[in-house]
């Protein structure tokens, strides 16, 4: 793999090798680059392009439409991937490209959604570029059309206005066409969306860019698959120290606030626990609560999920505890539970061991769990099934229409969703910014009965 | 190399047809009526026989026109199929198997389609299966021309062909060299562009046009074509709106409401008519009114929906791919023919 091998070459300029888009800023990844990249570029890069590429999965998820997702990536570009020197762009571009293909080639399920994302990407920045780079990228997808003269534009603009409105879109918005052979475009023609005459379909530009995205598309899936194999092959035992630990830490990586210095600290004490259960937590956390109480147990993989939420919910080690020696020695005796468990809440304060401070479980790491046999973490909605979800978030208070909301948001895999949703009808508001961490349902969810209880108290001041 | 001018050529004036069938009367019919054909393209097409005792050889190729007829009159098949061209002479083919790589493989083919009569049994009355009258032939004479202008104007074509098949449809042969090197998507997609009869037995309404306006090729369809055919010469031979039959129209109205209102009003009219007019016409404007009132959503495009439904040609979806062979019973029906046919019937 060409990134690999160059970090022992001389720096080269990257322009000239990034793997195509000629003169215009967009790079088709055609080649890696023969390029020098320093090992913290190699992961900066690649987080940068990252939070690009979540922005936009969540931007889709969320259901924006075309012209909101163009915004989107432009600005997502902007803040994440723009260098003043347009040179060092293309750079960072075309480097965190590869480098997160290396990540992302290891399973089906990455590769997917990298695929996804990266085509989704280029789509906009396609939209978004002048014609004249459009119309180079064109020729590179060997899609080599010429827009259609005025004149000729002129004779057939009511048919053309015509094809449009027959496949549902306005007339009159398109007004770049291309005469293309009907042989180069039989998905057009299998469908009636292009004007045909005397064996030349006449393609809009927005058709044209499907077609150019489906080549990338296919482009980068074939890449990948070879990637993988590479990576199985050679690059993973190769670079075992050095490369590897970072491309497997990278597909996992979460990026909002970690929660495990609790900024706004309300040490939450033991006794609140059970009443901030019922008014804050989110569903994983409550339902985990709800087994411990009631089987004074939690496996490891509950102990881990719930236990780093409730430090970074503000319960000191102390309380934490007291907390858990309260439950387990109910089935297992507290000396026993001072051999066994205590060490493990220390250790989860940084208080033994590496002294590592752990952090607390983002959603994307809860949602890709697989708990098994007698095991209670993991996303309810995900890992619940239909009857047990329902009656768990009907005991939350929710039902009638949000209920069969949130069910529908669970049958499209947008589990997120389905616990912002379920956040904004138990607190009557709405999260714009969408449930990505427990904690952070937790301290939005305290915000919100905090201002409660403050309008509550300011209305009953005045009524005295 | 051009063929399309010679394929032209063929065209040939239309044959007795025989009182009964006799290897003799092969013999006979096969002498003098072989096509011209170019030398080097030829030897590579396939053709294939059907003999006496369903002994069936395919892959035969001929070198000449010469050869072809008289292996023809030597063998006598009862059936022929002509297949595509391919990279190697196809008798030959076992020689080139020896090098490995795919040397044998169909390189040119013409693109056809097939139309079926018996297709079309439900919405015709008077026959069905292999039968056709002059009340239902009209139903191919409108696909041929449908389908022929929209090959020239749409497609470019220019070389089309336009056979009996023998038995019950007719065949089109587009022979234009573009036409012949596509390949089986390209094939597909044109047959798509087609396509607009989607039901199987199960669905009840079978046309679904849905836009606020046709695709050109359907508007240009319907107007000059579908719309006067389906008014003044299928309404009236076919009695669509008979009590017996008018029903099944009604049946593709997708509100129920509206059907059974009108319906109803013409149970109430059956014995109080006076009107000279045919009642089919009578109905069929008592219907369009209805629709096209604009009082009731989503039946914009009923009218021609239902037009669509019985007139619009229905293609067979097994279009011919690139392997395929196609019989060649009896030639003798060419365009000028049709034209002729469609004037007085066939």
């Amino acid at each position: 793999m060409e990134i690999v091998r160059s970090h022992r070459q001389v720096a080269a300029a990257a322009a000239a090798a990034g793997g195509g888009g000629g003169a215009g800023a967009l790079p088709t990844y055609k080649a890696a680059p023969q390029l020098e990249v320093r090992l913290e570029e190699f992961e900066l890069f690649a987080i940068d392009r990252l939070r690009v590429l979540k922005g936009i999965s969540d931007g889709l998820s969320r259901g924006k439409r075309p012209e909101e997702m163009e915004k989107l990536v432009s600005e997502l570009w902007k803040t994440h991937m723009r260098h003043q020197d347009p040179a060092e762009t293309l750079n960072k571009d075309i480097i965190s490209h590869f480098v997160l293909r290396l990540v992302y080639c290891r399973t089906e399920e990455l590769r997917k959604w990298f695929l996804s994302m990266e085509t989704t990407l280029f789509r906009y920045r396609f939209r978004l570029e002048s014609p004249e780079s459009q119309r180079m990228l064109m020729t590179e997808f060997q899609l080599p059309y010429k827009a259609l003269p005025h004149s000729e534009f002129e004779a057939v603009k009511d048919k053309l206005s015509q094809v449009a409105r027959s496949i549902g879109q306005s007339a009159n918005v398109e007004h770049v066409f291309f005469k293309v052979p009907f042989e180069e475009v039989p998905d057009l023609v299998a469908s009636r969306r292009v004007f045909l005459s005397k064996g030349y379909a006449y393609v809009a530009m927005s058709q044209v860019v499907s077609l150019v995205v489906t080549q990338f598309r296919c482009n980068i899936s074939k890449a990948l698959a070879l990637t993988n194999r590479k990576w199985t092959a050679t690059i993973k035992e190769q670079e075992k120290d050095r490369l590897t630990p970072i491309v497997e830490a990278l597909s996992n990586a979460y990026f909002g606030p970690d929660y495990s210095q609790p900024k706004d600290a309300v040490d939450i004490s033991l006794k609140d626990i059970d009443q901030l259960a019922k008014s804050s937590f989110p569903l994983c956390m409550r339902h985990m609560l709800d087994k411990l109480r009631e089987n004074h147990h939690l496996k490891h993989g509950g102990r881990m999920q719930f236990g780093l939420f409730l430090k970074g919910a503000g319960l000191k080690l102390e309380d934490a505890l007291a907390f858990w020696r309260a439950e387990f020695s109910q089935k297992i005796g507290s000396e026993r539970f001072d051999k066994e468990y205590a060490y493990t809440i220390r250790h989860n304060y940084g208080k033994e061991g590496k002294r590592t401070d752990y952090t607390p479980y983002s959603c994307q790491k809860i949602i890709s769990a697989t708990p098994g046999v007698g095991d209670h973490h993991g996303c309810p909605f995900r890992h619940f099934g239909e009857e047990n979800l329902r009656a768990a978030l009907n005991k939350m208070g929710v039902g009638g229409h949000a209920l069969e909301e949130i069910m529908d948001k669970v049958k499209n895999r947008h589990y997120q969703l389905a616990c912002t949703l379920t956040f904004e009808t138990t607190h009557g508001v709405s999260c714009d910014s969408g449930i990505n961490h427990p904690n952070q349902y937790f301290s939005e969810s305290q915000k919100v009965l905090r201002a409660k209880n403050q309008t509550m108290e300011s209305q009953s001041q005045s009524a005295t | 190399m051009e063929i399309d001018d010679q394929k032209q050529q063929q065209l040939e004036a239309p044959a007795a047809v025989p009182e009964g069938f006799n290897t003799d009367y092969l013999r006979v019919y096969y002498d003098g009526k072989h096509p011209g054909c170019d030398q080097s393209y030829v030897g590579r097409r396939e053709f294939s026989f059907t003999l006496e005792n369903d002994i069936y050889l395919r892959f035969q190729s001929f070198d000449s026109a010469a050869e072809l007829e008289s292996s023809i009159k030597e063998k006598c098949p009862f059936k022929i199929d002509i297949g595509p061209v391919y990279s190697v002479d196809p008798s030959k083919r076992h020689a080139y198997a020896q090098s490995g790589n795919n040397v044998f493989v169909p390189v040119e083919r013409e693109l056809i389609f097939d139309i079926d009569i018996s297709d079309y049994d439900d919405v015709r009355y008077c026959c069905s299966g292999a039968d056709v009258c002059s009340d239902c032939w009209p139903l191919m004479t409108i696909a041929i021309k449908i389908l022929d202008t929209s090959l020239r104007d749409d497609f470019g074509f220019s070389h089309i062909l336009w056979v009996y098949s023998g038995r019950r449809g007719v065949h089109c042969w587009v022979c234009d060299s573009r036409a012949r090197k596509l390949s089986n998507e390209q094939r597909a997609a044109i047959a798509d562009y087609f396509r607009v009869y989607k039901g199987g037995e199960n669905a009840l309404k079978k046309v679904s046009l849905a836009g606020p306006v046709l695709h050109p090729f359907l508007a240009r369809s319907y107007m000059d074509v579908l719309k006067t055919f389906f008014e003044d010469r299928l309404l009236l031979s076919q009695q669509l709106f008979s009590s017996e039959r008018c029903q099944k129209i009604l049946d593709l109205i997708p509100d129920e409401n509206v059907a059974s209102e009108v319906h109803d009003k013409w149970q109430g009219n059956r014995r109080s008519s006076v009107s000279k007019e045919d009642v089919n016409v009578t109905r069929w404007e008592q219907l369009k009114t209805t629709l096209q009132s604009g009082k009731h959503k989503g039946l914009r495009r009923c009218v021609e929906e239902i037009v669509f439904s019985y007139t619009y040609p229905r293609l067979d979806m097994e279009v011919v791919f690139v392997f395929q062979l196609i019989p060649v019973t009896v030639m003798i029906l060419i365009l000028q023919l049709f034209r002729l046919y469609h004037r007085y019937g066939p």
